[in-house]
């Protein structure tokens, strides 16, 4: 199982950062949205795989608990790329509109100077 | 008065300038005024103790662990210098008040004053030097806005930028050199370095600390080669110029070679670099400042040249020196700022400061012209003016000095520059005031009002009283002064006019003769001086600058170059190279956990997320098709989080996934629905390998991290163990984020609702722009369904909010102890009303809106704050909580913790901060006349309405 969650996130991360290195703004956040997964997987999975383990504490019998920590800073973590997504697609939208171009790049280096990247 | 006090009233008294200029110009000068002689008060009421010698000090720590303590002593010469500040000070004011016109912003003037006069009041009384070096910046800063205060003027603008690129390098250097020089004492306070003089002095760190200590004093005291700002600096108003350049600013770096003068001082290294330097500036400054025509300038040369007199004095290392230093410093202070407003003052009343334009002033402004007489008089040097006795004590220590085994160099070189200072002052008495009365003066001038010859004149009376009486005046503050800046035995000096037939004497008498013969003969000298080659400072400086900002540019432009997308590439590669780094030179443990088997339900799982994760790269070129392909992706990390034992993170990942691919879909509306094909193959292979290398990292790492165990016992048997017992829960996650760390989820949702403003600002910033004509014409580039708000979808909607609003109830209240809790409750109360909007309408919805989402998210961070403070009442700290159980009726017993009360904050900040950011996007798409006519409604009386208003037709 562990390896199928490092492929996954490796996947997800390289997909990520293939999208991210696109020139338009729309693949650029699906490449960021992919990349946010990967790392908010990463760092749940620091606290090691458990299967029926939830921290939820059992009054009744001595049961195996999975960590809670890394689950808390994740869950926050979702919420906050939630607004972080918000605020990038807004920024995205508000330069399409104002300049009707949804290029990343600045125009002198959409000509072929960032292409050396 | 506390010394903390003291540095601080002009800091305080800055603000109310500003304010008070709404109710007239002497309301603001009368607060500047106010506060500095209220800090000058509390200034002269140490006086008795610090003229009897003794250290007051106050201090408070603040950072001891970094040796950053708020220590501040007053000891003589900190006392000469802070009476110095403020005395003037106050006299600048009140002839500012009187200088400035109505058109200049009188509050701003008298606010960067004040601010200037508490930086230097902070270098003068600090006894940290890291203080003093944050105040040696301020005065950096503030005399920038000073010099700069006329906006409208180049040259006001060029003469700020170029003070404040010289003394600002300076005291960079001479951060560099106090650092050195309190890690060889071993303690940033002065009054401990002080101590320390052979073991400086010994270091082999003391020449370049020395050197570095130097270049800021030279920098911020016009030193040559660094004396080119200071005539430029004069583009500044007068009563700043003055106050900069005579008592002030420039005298920060003599303050601080008297400073360090017990420990610094005495070496060969010292010697050399400080009186040569000192001598050259007296000399060249003394030289121009006779050819100059405009009156400011040539009395800026002046000052270069006797703040280089003063430097040589320090540079002796002779403990009579250093009083002579001192006592020139009170004296140049005096019939300098003197002067300056006298030459504020015929610029004033005459509209010029050109020497050739001027003449027989002495007719029309007596007053003016018998305060310039008398301070230019003490400048030149003659009995019985204060500037006469120090210069002769400064002539006689050149006498006795050798320079490399020379006992000419210093002495000839002093009287060459005694000369041309006498020759220069003369001059400005001669050239100035007398001569016969012109006809083509700009404006007739005559003598200004009272307030504006007020305070020179107060000042030639100090020049006239020190000369007949120094001992009397002056003296006390000179011995404590001097016993400071040598602080050991003082040396038998006396302040006295005659001291019999000396070789000062001849000197000084050469110099004043040389003086008059030279000023008689200008023209000549004039003629001579202009047809030699003159290498111009301001050319070569600018020269210099545009050479480094090219430099700059180019490395700037190399590296960022505006594509982002290379940007992304770089960040990509270092930090996977560093990762890498650290892998190769770190030790692996040995894996320790067996792999777990995986079942056929993960195997599946990961089969589809991998299938839908290469699926968005391949098709992301249609955006909408991409879209759903992520939903795929994100619904199935929510199941994975689920079957990998955390119901919360699941429960919020799949209602962050719909809120996000609702906004997504909202943003798509407006956008290219295609993604062109842009970048040839081999750019595409390119960005393969990044990143390729990228997710073999990530994945190596993580799988590296899953087969070991923790290096450090982990902290989270703390959280299982006491979340019941402490936190009164048994969901640990939500107990973590509700009390244990709540701190830290207070921190999250502000940081939440201010994303949601700032995409609301943003919104609001677009639909400002000529944007919104184009949103408002803009024409659907796709074919729209039949029915925009389809009936099915909107009574749908309509039966589900209640139910909807229950399961968020539900999910919140029993989040403490079960999965859930305000973060998804809140988002699924968020898709809730988002379903509204989306069914019947931004406009139908929008008109159902009782509260604004921005109150929504203030509310929600205020109770999440009340309920942290809350616990300050109990005498605890912020946001520990408290809980109790409760039994009502026939329910179940119910728990009741404080920390329900922050999650409710919670809640309401996630509903608040998702519907703003939706809802400012959704603000977009609405066009007039787009909303349906009756979004289904169900008002019978409508159609009968209706019909009434058919058959009146």
């Amino acid at each position: 199982m562990e390896l199928l969650l490092a492929s996954a996130v490796g996947l997800m991360t390289a997909c990520g950062v293939y999208l991210i290195l696109r020139r338009r703004t729309f693949p650029v956040i699906l490449g960021l949205s992919l990349v946010t997964y990967a790392v908010n997987v990463f760092l749940f999975a620091t606290g090691r795989l458990a299967v029926g383990a939830p921290p939820v504490l059992n009054k009744y019998a001595e049961v195996a608990y999975t960590d809670p920590l890394p689950q808390a800073l994740v869950l926050t973590a979702i919420v906050i790329s939630f607004g972080m997504t918000a605020v990038v697609v807004m920024i995205a939208l508000g330069a399409f509109l104002s300049s009707r171009s949804d290029n990343i790049n600045m125009v002198e280096a959409a000509d072929g100077a960032g292409d050396d990247a | 008065m506390s010394l903390f006090l003291i540095a601080a009233l002009p800091f305080l008294g800055a603000v109310f300038p500003a304010l008070l200029i709404r109710a007239g110009r002497n309301a603001a000068s009368a607060a500047a005024g106010f506060t500095t002689l209220l800090a000058f008060t509390g200034l002269l009421l140490h006086a008795p103790a610090v003229l009897r010698g003794e250290v007051i000090q106050a201090s408070v720590e603040w950072l001891p662990g970094l040796g950053l303590n708020a220590n501040f002593f007053l000891d003589g010469l900190g006392f000469l210098f802070a009476g110095l500040i403020l005395g003037i000070g106050l006299l600048i004011i009140l002839y500012a008040r009187f200088y400035l016109t109505r058109e200049d912003p009188m509050g701003q003037f008298y606010t960067y004053l004040l601010l200037f006069q508490g930086a230097m009041v902070g270098i003068v009384l600090s006894d940290n030097i890291l203080m003093l070096l944050v105040f040696w910046e301020l005065t950096s800063l503030s005399s920038f806005l000073l010099i700069g205060y006329w906006k409208h003027l180049p040259e006001g603008r060029q003469g700020a930028l170029m003070a404040l690129a010289v003394t600002g390098s300076g005291g960079l250097a001479m951060i560099g050199g106090m650092l050195i020089l309190g890690n060889i004492a071993g303690s940033y306070d002065l009054t401990d370095i002080l101590q320390q003089k052979e073991a400086i002095q010994a270091s082999p760190l003391y020449l370049p600390a020395l050197i570095l200590i130097l270049l800021g004093a030279f920098t911020k005291s016009a030193q040559f080669p660094f004396h080119f700002w200071l005539p430029h600096a004069m583009a500044a108003p007068t009563p700043a110029s003055a106050y900069l350049h005579s008592a002030t600013m420039v005298k920060a770096g003599l303050f601080l070679m008297a400073r360090m003068w017990p420990v610094l001082a005495g070496t060969p290294e010292w010697f050399y670099i400080v009186t040569t330097t000192g001598l050259v500036t007296m000399v060249l400054g003394a030289v121009i400042a006779l050819f100059k025509d405009d009156l400011k300038a040539l009395l800026a040369f002046s000052t270069v040249s006797h703040l280089g007199l003063i430097t040589m004095l320090l540079g002796f290392g002779t403990k009579i020196a250093a009083v002579a230093a001192v006592f020139h410093i009170i004296n140049h202070a005096t019939f300098k700022a003197a002067l300056f407003m006298s030459a504020g003052i015929v610029d004033h009343e005459a509209h010029t400061r050109d020497i050739k334009r001027l003449g027989g002033l002495r007719h029309l402004m007596p007053i003016t012209f018998t305060i310039a007489v008398v301070a230019s008089l003490s400048m030149a040097g003659i009995p019985p003016l204060n500037g006469f006795l120090s210069k002769e004590m400064m002539l006689e220590e050149a006498f006795h000095t050798t320079w490399l085994g020379s006992h000419l160099v210093i002495p000839v070189l002093a009287v060459v520059a005694a000369i041309f200072s006498a020759a220069y002052s003369f001059r400005y008495i001669g050239h100035v005031f007398l001569g016969s009365k012109r006809d083509d003066y700009p404006t007739t001038p005559h003598d200004p009002p009272t307030g504006l010859w007020l305070a020179p004149g107060f000042l030639v009376v100090l020049v006239v009283l020190i000369g007949l009486n120094s001992n009397g005046v002056a003296g006390p503050l000179v011995s404590a002064a001097a016993n400071a800046v040598i602080g050991d035995e003082l040396p038998y000096y006396s302040l006295k006019l005659w001291h019999g037939i000396t070789p000062a004497l001849y000197m000084s008498a050469v110099a004043v003769i040389g003086g008059l013969l030279f000023f008689s003969q200008h023209k000549l000298l004039e003629a001579v001086w202009n047809a030699l080659p003159r290498p111009e400072a301001k050319v070569i400086f600018e020269a210099l600058i545009n050479g480094l900002a090219r430099m700059a540019r180019s490395v700037t432009d190399g590296l960022h170059n505006g594509s982002i997308t290379r940007y992304g590439a770089i960040m990509v590669l270092f930090t996977t190279i560093m990762g890498y780094y650290a892998f190769r030179t770190g030790t692996l443990g040995a894996p320790v956990h067996d792999i777990q088997a995986a079942g056929p339900l993960p195997i599946i799982g990961w089969f589809c997320l991998m299938v839908a994760t290469v699926a968005v790269v391949l098709k992301h070129r249609n955006r909408l098709l991409a879209l759903v392909l992520i939903g795929v992706v994100g619904l199935i990390v929510s199941l994975s989080f689920n079957y990998l034992s955390a119901p919360d993170l699941a429960l919020t990942q799949i209602s962050v996934e719909v809120v996000t691919i609702v906004l997504m879909l909202l943003a798509l509306n407006f956008m290219p629905k295609e993604t062109p094909v842009e970048t040839p193959l081999p750019a595409r292979l390119r960005d393969m390998g990044i990143a390729a290398v990228a997710g073999l990292g990530s994945a190596g790492l993580i799988y590296a991290l899953l087969t070991r165990d923790f290096v450090a016992p982990s902290i989270s048997e703390f959280h299982l163990a006491n979340s019941y017992k402490g936190g009164g829960g048994t969901n640990v996650v939500n107990v973590i984020l509700v009390d244990f760390r709540g701190f830290d989820t207070f921190g999250e949702i502000i940081v939440l609702g201010i994303a949601a403003l700032v995409i609301y600002a943003l919104t609001e910033a677009i639909l400002g722009s000529k944007v919104r004509a184009y949103l408002l014409n803009r024409k659907p580039d796709l074919p729209q369904a039949g029915d925009a708000h389809p009936m099915m979808m909107v009574v749908a909607t309509r039966v589900i909010m209640p139910l909807a609003l229950l399961v968020a109830a539900f999910i919140f209240f029993r989040g403490h102890n079960e999965p859930g809790g305000g973060f998804i409750a809140g988002l699924i109360a968020a898709i809730a009303v988002i379903m509204q909007y989306m069914a019947s309408g931004f406009g139908w919805a929008a008109e159902r809106q009782r509260f604004y989402y921005h109150g929504i998210i203030g509310c929600g961070v205020l109770i999440a704050a009340a309920t942290g403070m809350g616990a300050w009442f109990n005498g605890l700290p912020f946001l520990t909580s408290a809980f109790g159980y409760i039994q009502w009726g026939p329910l179940e017993e119910f728990e009741w913790a404080t920390a329900a009360l922050f999650d409710v904050g919670v809640f309401l900040a996630v509903v608040g901060a998702v519907m703003l950011a939706l809802e400012s996007l959704a603000r977009f798409a609405w066009q007039p006349g787009n909303d349906p006519e009756h979004a289904m409604d169900i008002n019978p009386a409508r159609d009968d309405a209706d019909a009434e208003v058919k058959q009146e037709a």
